[in-house]
């Protein structure tokens, strides 16, 4: 079966030149990522009665595998690498292009371009290319021989060898979800471990300052050696290049043998360098429905994004462009592109996911609805930290914009009723744990750029031809570099 | 066999962890881990264990007699 979608309704002539455009024929999509949204996207497709050529492009060589695990379980040993391997829900019949990178985009002749020279064709196509870790700033001191950074399954069974080879002393920079994830498991296994944070407390790009001095207790409470608004200034290696030292901006000088990079995420857009596609730091923008803007902010017709590279307005929060680097995204975005992508232009769904992450340290699980990283407040609503158990609300303009659950996944859900409403905050629960009386707080989100690791859901701007806000300057020079410390004092 | 937890979805009812003690665990009190390629033997347990889930957060893979056809792999497939 093809599917035809009419484009225009009708031939159009324009002076003596006969321009047929009325009808497009979907023979081949292709995928450009083949993790979790390029293979949910695989089975949508296949759902939604594509029965065309598929074919999928990932630059790594294995089958589509998870990534949470492999900053917890994996890392902590108790799941072997090779056990991380997503299933496939339905038949896909694609053919798979894996180990090999797309290194270009003609949008004119729809080709995709391959690292070795091949040209795959497409109709439609869908990017979904995600992203892949910061890392180290000096080139040579990351080669060191001790110098980790935590994306792909190479990089966790390195990493979960060398532990388990007990080091002496682990450094870890950046204290965003992967970094605590990491120094969390360190410590299970008994390792000494140093977390450096350029901003005040850990997780404070995601959570805010107010929800990380919580987790800061929590991390010194099990051992980890945490220094907030510290950076690392430089890591030292012995003469046959094997990590040593680390000097840090306190002035203090460690005795290391391992150090982990954990300074967020770099989105895989420079393939598309030359496509004049909307694609820059914070992704590639699209509309609701998941079609890719061009550098004009014209809307394409065949082209599709999703997934962490994805940049699409939310109308739960104004229609603000939003960057998530999370796993229901991927998986919800996915299916929603790949039905845009076959469905004739009335049955067009647009993305409207509610941002939702979870993470396990230190023993505690951490779940959150919404978008916090917007809000000004922030309120316990249900329990405390002192039974590590507790609910606390964020507000925005008086209005509740997230929710976040540590230990208290059950009574995660009612939170996302309210704000799906755009319940007034704070709010009215009469809860039989919460407190006495609501009191909010300020929630203690730093200027963008500010932390070193990523904010893993944020809003970047109104529109797809928005500028990026660049600071400008010694500023932007400070921000970009890790090895600067801010602190409360510096900026 | 092949299978992927909804981590946002579950909430942690421990249901799974009762019907294939081998494949799901929690670390702490709240925290759902689990192996996403047991051993084929554990299949009727994981079936069990995804028909209890209250908010059906566990997906089980297709028969894989026709797993991914890598005919078409190219490139590099060295781990390390």
């Amino acid at each position: 079966m093809t599917i035809w979608i009419s484009l225009t309704g009708r031939e159009t002539i324009t002076s003596s030149k006969s321009v047929t455009t009325s009808f497009v024929s979907i023979d081949r999509v292709v995928i450009v990522g083949a993790s979790l949204a390029g293979l949910r996207a695989a089975e949508a497709l296949r759902d939604d009665g594509f029965t065309g050529h598929l074919t999928l492009i990932g630059n790594e060589p294995w089958e589509p595998y998870d990534r949470p695990p492999l900053s917890k379980s994996v890392l902590a040993g108790w799941l072997p690498i090779d056990h991380t391997t997503l299933p496939q829900l339905r038949d896909i019949q694609a053919e798979w292009i894996l180990g090999v990178a797309a290194v270009g985009l003609d949008r004119q002749n729809h080709q995709v371009h391959l690292a070795d020279g091949r040209l795959v064709d497409f109709d439609r196509l869908l990017i979904a290319t995600g992203t892949r870790a910061r890392p180290w700033v000096n080139q040579e001191e990351a080669a060191l021989d001790g110098v980790f950074t935590l994306r792909t399954r190479e990089d966790s069974s390195r990493l979960s060898t060398r532990l388990a080879s007990g080091p002496k002393h682990v450094l870890v920079i950046g204290g965003g979800f992967t970094g605590s994830e990491v120094a969390s498991v360190c410590r299970e296994l008994g390792l000494p471990v140093t977390l450096a944070e350029r901003g005040p407390t850990p997780l404070v790009g995601a959570l805010g300052q107010a929800a990380g001095t919580v987790f800061a207790k929590w991390q010194r409470q099990y051992g980890v050696d945490l220094r907030c608004n510290v950076t690392v200034m430089a890591l030292e290696g012995d003469t046959q290049g094997r990590l040593r030292r680390a000097r840090l901006s306190d002035g203090d000088v460690l005795e290391i043998d391992v150090a982990v990079v954990a300074l967020g995420a770099i989105r895989n857009v420079e393939w598309l360098h030359d496509a004049k596609l909307a694609a820059d730091t914070r992704g590639v923008a699209c509309d609701a429905s998941c079609r890719a803007f061009d550098e004009d902010g014209m809307v394409t017709d065949d082209i599709f994004v999703a997934g962490d590279v994805a940049r699409w307005p939310n109308p739960l929060y104004n229609g603000m462009l939003l960057s998530v680097e999370h796993w229901g995204n991927a998986v919800e975005q996915a299916k929603t592109a790949a039905h845009n992508m076959v469905c004739v232009p009335s049955e067009r769904r647009p993305h409207k996911y509610l941002p939702a992450f979870w993470s396990n340290q230190f023993g505690v699980n951490i779940k959150s609805v919404g978008l916090p990283t917007i809000a000004d407040e922030i309120v316990l609503t249900q329990g405390t930290a002192e039974e590590r158990r507790f609910v606390a609300v964020y507000g925005q303009k008086g209005r509740i914009v997230a929710a976040l659950a540590v230990n208290a996944p059950l009574l995660l859900p009612a939170y996302q009723a309210l704000i799906e409403a755009r319940a007034p905050f704070p709010p009215e629960l009469y809860a039989a744990d919460g407190p006495l009386k609501l009191r909010p707080v300020s929630a203690g989100f730093l200027p963008h750029g500010h932390t070193t690791h990523s904010p893993g859901a944020a809003s970047t701007g109104p529109g797809p031809s928005t500028p990026e806000v660049q600071p400008i300057g010694k500023d932007a020079d400070m921000l970009a570099d890790p090895r600067i410390p801010l602190g409360p004092k510096s900026l | 066999m092949k299978i992927v937890v909804d981590l946002n979805r579950c909430l942690s009812y421990g249901q799974c962890v009762f019907a294939a003690p081998n494949v799901f665990r929690f670390r702490g009190e709240q925290s759902l881990e689990y192996d996403y390629n047991p051993a084929d033997e554990l299949r009727i347990q994981v079936e069990r264990a995804a028909a209890a889930c209250p908010v059906r957060a566990i997906s089980i893979g297709k028969d894989e007699h026709d797993d991914l056809d890598l005919t078409h792999r190219k490139g590099d497939y060295n781990e390390q």
